[in-house]
């Protein structure tokens, strides 16, 4: 398995990247860390004419507070947001979700922006966006826009991308104390999810978010309350998942694991 | 801008082992593909190509990467560092490697060299690594042969020693 011919242009500015986009926006692809995109590539599922190596462009390769979110570049890998200072305190949710997404092996090199960009249904930090409600940060040659996580993740690996954009920088709302809670089942610790939740406090309640399921990451508000009630809010939510059977599991083992997992962690943050 | 064109070799600079090479290759060579076939070293092995098993796992600026994700141009520039780094010279084995000979944590061998690199960077950065994080570092390979268990105890062996807490220099002599 060997990638398709390609031609490789190593950006030295953000405008020679978009630069690139604005011209040959389809047959371009933007390569970051590459640990979404090569196996893509190896496998020939993906065929781009050109790859644009956006990693030595410093600008990408910030973390910072942003008016109550946290603004993590194109370019900040995995291990490199794990070991933010303040990960625990204002990023408490990707404390918990960065270290089972992918291996060790792979968070050395793959970025945040890119498992973002690449939107697999089951992936860790898509599900973190929608369950905190933040934001992806587009660019192209002819604009900034911003796009919340739930208009982002259009279906399997489709988002609100256009081929001129680029993600310049995706927006985690500051955590700021509310309680987090992640919890996820795959067939091995880093492979992907068959089911993963998200939780977050709210001032109503808690936000639950599920991976693995749909076709995307999807988030729900529930309300406190009683136990009884809350099985059939849960069930509910289950359901409207629309779960599928495959390879890994059944669509009623998934539905299970949403019940489940889903009363785990409402419990946990409303504790 | 440099643009670099499919069909042609273009130039890489970097460090392996720490000697430097100076050398082309097209876009799209993998870095497994460079390691084993340009330069030769075979170290590194090449299993499912797709960033799973982990037999390809060789340590980039530091930290370990899959080589078979790994285009060689993107490692311009860096500090690759293989398996073959680990002995000496003499060809003597590395402590991780007699720690791996004394537990018998290979048979076949082929998931070893990726094994190796990841202990070998995380021992770099944690020396005080326990278990837990051993496993952790280990679900990103996988063994057919040994059901891992040798493969921790020849870990936290290399660990302790590596801490200074045993010796087993007499021992290998």
């Amino acid at each position: 398995m060997k990638p398709a011919a390609f031609d490789y242009v190593r950006a030295e500015s953000l405008d020679e990247a978009l630069d690139v986009l604005r011209n040959e926006g389809g047959d371009a692809r933007i390569i970051a860390g590459g640990q979404s995109l090569m196996p893509m590539l190896n496998m020939r599922l993906a065929r781009p004419r050109i790859l644009v190596d956006i990693m030595r462009l410093a600008e990408l390769r910030r973390v910072e507070p942003r008016q109550g979110n946290i603004a993590v570049g194109a370019a900040v890998r995995q291990a490199e947001l794990l070991e933010w200072p303040a990960l625990d305190r204002d990023l408490t949710l990707l404390s918990l979700a960065l270290p089972w997404t992918g291996h060790a092996q792979t968070r050395s090199r793959g970025t945040v922006c890119g498992s973002i960009a690449h939107a697999d249904p089951s992936a860790e930090m898509p599900l973190a966006l929608v369950a905190l409600g933040g934001e992806v940060v587009l660019r192209s040659a002819r604009k900034r826009r911003r796009v919340a996580a739930h208009d982002f993740f259009l279906g399997v690996m489709a988002t609100d991308r256009n081929d001129d954009e680029m993600i310049e920088a995706v927006e985690f709302p500051a955590t700021n104390g509310r309680r987090c809670a992640f919890r996820e089942v795959a067939r091995r610790h880093g492979d992907f999810a068959i089911v993963a939740c998200a939780a977050v406090a709210t001032e109503r309640g808690v936000r639950l978010a599920v991976g693995g399921v749909a076709d995307m990451p999807v988030a729900r508000e529930f309300d406190i309350l009683p136990a009884s009630a809350l099985d059939g809010a849960l069930n509910a939510f289950a359901w409207d998942l629309d779960a599928r059977d495959d390879f890994h599991a059944t669509a009623r083992y998934r539905r299970d694991l949403v019940r489940m997992i889903g009363h785990e962690l409402i419990a946990e943050v409303t504790r | 801008m440099t643009r670099m064109a499919a069909e042609q070799r273009h130039r890489i600079r970097f460090t392996l082992n720490g000697e430097a090479v100076d050398r082309a290759c097209e876009p799209r060579m993998l870095l497994t593909d460079f390691l084993r076939h340009e330069i030769g070293a075979t170290g590194t092995h090449v299993g499912c190509e797709h960033g799973v098993c982990g037999a390809c796992t060789v340590n980039v600026d530091g930290r370990p990467a899959r080589a078979c994700l790994t285009l060689t141009l993107q490692v311009e520039g860096s500090e690759v560092r293989t398996v073959e780094s680990l002995a000496d010279r003499q060809g003597r084995l590395g402590l991780l490697q007699s720690a791996f000979r004394r537990h018998h944590a290979l048979q076949c061998g082929f998931c070893t060299p990726g094994i190796l690199m990841s202990l070998d960077a995380l021992f770099a950065r944690r020396a005080n690594a326990d278990e837990a994080e051993i496993r952790d570092v280990l679900t990103g390979h996988l063994c057919r042969c040994t059901g891992y268990a040798p493969i921790v105890r020849a870990a936290l062996e290399a660990a302790a020693e590596l801490r200074g807490e045993t010796n087993r220099e007499a021992v290998d002599a």
